[in-house]
């Protein structure tokens, strides 16, 4: 039944091939079009889950709450409240992973001829844990070098860059702030953060160094802030809950007044961003599915005038035995067959358009099978939602109309 | 009851509904037509035979009275069995032929056996046989175009029969083929009649062709105004 139906549709759209091809081309473009934006949407939103990625994750950062002195209130961080003892009670409890302390500060560092100003953050060796970061070369520092303060350095790969060029760091002596450190290691390339930083130009050092000997502080043994990873996405709610109350008995703060730390949920800032960018994609969809839409009309359009033509074509059909139904699916096949060979030249435009975007203006692009396999459904949906009515108002005619139609 | 005839239609009428009212094209038709008949059927134009040739065909129904072909009412069936009916038991063969343009003469035979999914196999088969039957053996692969009006009329046959029908309606087959070709034409229809026992039903005007058929109705008015034999003054008022 449907080969030979097949058959006739091929004959019908040769016989009008200049109307077949602009009918599908509507298609091709919408196709083409949905492929296009869908691959550069995602593309977007391939880099922000990548830099999400390289943030760590499962990420708390616990900072110094703000104060309030003689009706003046300071921005958060401003009081150093937290100490290294607290980010060791948060490491304790149960809902956390890991946790790493944080001192950071800027630094000018000197190696041979060379000089270069970068973030130099003090830490303990769980910091590579919560931030999902590995080495590229070298080892890491340990709980050791954390308890005598010793003056050791994990360079990012844009110190590296700058300061040694092809160089092999690992092993050599660089100056921060006119103090010697070893480079022990090296950290793998991470790329840029949310905000656009650049996340490889850092350098890692023991916290009790940075506290101790670089930075100095007027306030021992306390830290900027705390960096916890919580031990699963399920467990974070429990997380800042046990962190909270934690904390709050450990500062002797009363029921009902501030505290005086703040728990940020980076994840969920994160997560708003990746938010942002599938919103992002699914309106380039959107946007783009309107031409297919008008590319369904087309069909929809050339299927009438088709029906019309072709009145005692299905006069003829209808007196030797066809049923409503075989009309109806002959259209049927008709304006789908335009729509999926229409949408399968569409694709291979999307594609092919979202290489030359990528190749030509640098942008990111993601393909998968399923924003394919979706363009294909869509298109032979709108192939079968507007064949529909002109399939059915072929069916309906009169047989008598239709064979004295000439 | 007795014995049916083939096709009984009693009391049959058939209105129009127009913007000036309705208008009535059979008025009381009753007639019977026994398998293996061979029936001219006349009358001027606007008679209403060309609506008695749609009823007759399950092309169209009535407005009142009944319609009962090989024991079936028409008028109490569905679409999909009236399309069965078309299919199976009745063949047409029209004066402008009506071959599918794009379709080659095989696929054109073969295209009722379509619609009641007979295999691919097996409609080649019957439809080249239908082919060799009217004389048009080698041309399956033609196009309608390229062939005379007369093979194009052999091939509509071929196509009426190609599912072993009971009953074929012509409606002035002849009417656009000359005077040789027509006679060769009915000779066809002579031969189904007699050696296969396909009734026939035939609209014409030309009282040449009228002469083969063994029974003659004539309509007038949306009446029936002879009913019998094939008698030349009888159709002398005819308009060609």
């Amino acid at each position: 039944m449907i080969a030979p139906m097949l058959r006739e549709a091929w004959y019908a759209m040769r016989a009008n091939r200049l109307r077949t091809f602009l009918t599908m081309l509507g298609m091709m473009i919408g196709v083409g079009a949905v492929v296009l934006m869908t691959a550069i949407g995602q593309g977007a939103q391939f880099v922000v889950d990548q830099s999400i990625a390289s943030m760590g994750s499962n990420l708390f950062i616990v900072l110094s709450g703000s104060t309030t002195s003689g009706g003046v209130r300071t921005g958060s961080g401003a009081v150093p409240t937290l100490t290294m003892a607290d980010a060791e009670a948060i490491a304790g409890l149960p809902a956390i992973s890991a946790v790493a302390p944080n001192q950071p500060g800027t630094a000018q560092v000197v190696y041979g001829p060379n000089n270069w100003s970068t973030r130099v953050t003090g830490t303990t060796p769980s910091y590579l844990e919560v931030r999902d970061w590995s080495l590229s070369a070298g080892y890491p520092f340990t709980d050791s070098d954390v308890r005598f303060a010793t003056r050791v350095a994990l360079l990012g790969q844009t110190v590296v860059r700058n300061l040694f060029g092809d160089e092999d760091p690992v092993g050599k002596t660089i100056r921060i702030q006119q103090s010697p450190f070893v480079v022990v290691g090296v950290l793998a390339a991470k790329g840029q953060s949310l905000n656009g930083q650049d996340q490889d130009d850092t350098i890692l050092i023991p916290i009790t160094t940075a506290q101790r000997k670089v930075f100095g502080s007027q306030f021992p043994g306390t830290v900027r802030f705390i960096m916890a990873q919580a031990t699963s996405p399920q467990s974070m709610p429990a997380a800042q809950q046990e962190m909270t109350q934690l904390l709050r008995q450990r500062h002797h703060i009363r029921a009902g007044a501030d505290s005086d730390f703040d728990i940020r949920n980076l994840t969920a800032v994160a997560n708003t961003a990746a938010e942002t960018s599938r919103v992002m994609t699914l309106m380039l969809g959107a946007i783009a599915s309107i031409s297919l839409l008008v590319g369904g009309i087309g069909i929809m359009n050339i299927m009438l005038v088709s029906v019309t033509e072709r009145t005692r074509e299905i006069g003829i059909r209808v007196a030797i035995g066809a049923r409503e139904r075989d009309i109806r699916l002959q259209f049927l096949l008709e304006a789908i067959i335009i729509s999926v060979s229409g949408c399968f030249i569409g694709v291979l435009i999307g594609v092919g358009g979202a290489v030359l975007a990528n190749l030509v203006a640098q942008m990111a692009v993601v393909i998968t099978g399923a924003s394919i396999l979706l363009a294909f459904l869509v298109a032979a949906g709108v192939g079968v939602f507007f064949g529909f009515y002109p399939a059915n108002k072929a069916a309906r005619l009169s047989p008598i109309e239709a064979l004295r139609y000439q | 009851m007795a014995e049916q005839a083939f096709i009984v239609v009693e009391h049959l009428y058939k209105q129009y509904e127009t913007a000036a009212g309705p208008v009535p094209v059979l008025k009381d038709v009753n007639l019977r037509i026994e398998a293996r008949e061979f029936m001219a059927l006349m009358g001027p134009s606007g008679s209403g035979k060309s609506t008695f040739m749609n009823i007759l065909g399950c092309l169209d129904l009535p407005t009142g009275g009944s319609y009962v072909l090989n024991g079936q009412d028409v008028g109490k069936l569905g679409k999909d069995r009236l399309a069965h009916l078309r299919n199976e038991v009745i063949g047409f063969v029209f004066q402008g032929f009506n071959l599918l343009p794009r379709a080659n003469l095989l696929d054109n035979v073969a295209l009722p056996l379509v619609y009641c999914r007979v295999a691919k196999d097996e409609r080649v088969r019957r439809a080249g046989e239908m082919l060799e039957k009217v004389g048009l053996g080698g041309y399956g692969n033609s196009m309608p175009n390229r062939i005379s009006g007369g093979q194009q009329q052999r091939v509509a046959i071929a196509r009426a029969l190609v599912n072993r029908p009971r009953l074929i309606l012509a409606d002035e087959p002849t009417g656009n083929l000359d005077t040789k070709t027509s006679a060769e034409i009915m000779n066809i229809f002579a031969r189904l009649n007699a050696e296969e026992g396909i009734t026939i039903v035939l609209v014409t005007h030309e009282p040449d062709i009228a002469a083969y058929a063994k029974r003659l109705v004539r309509f007038v008015d949306g009446r029936v105004t002879h009913d019998g034999a094939v008698l030349r003054e009888v159709m002398m008022d005819e308009q060609p």
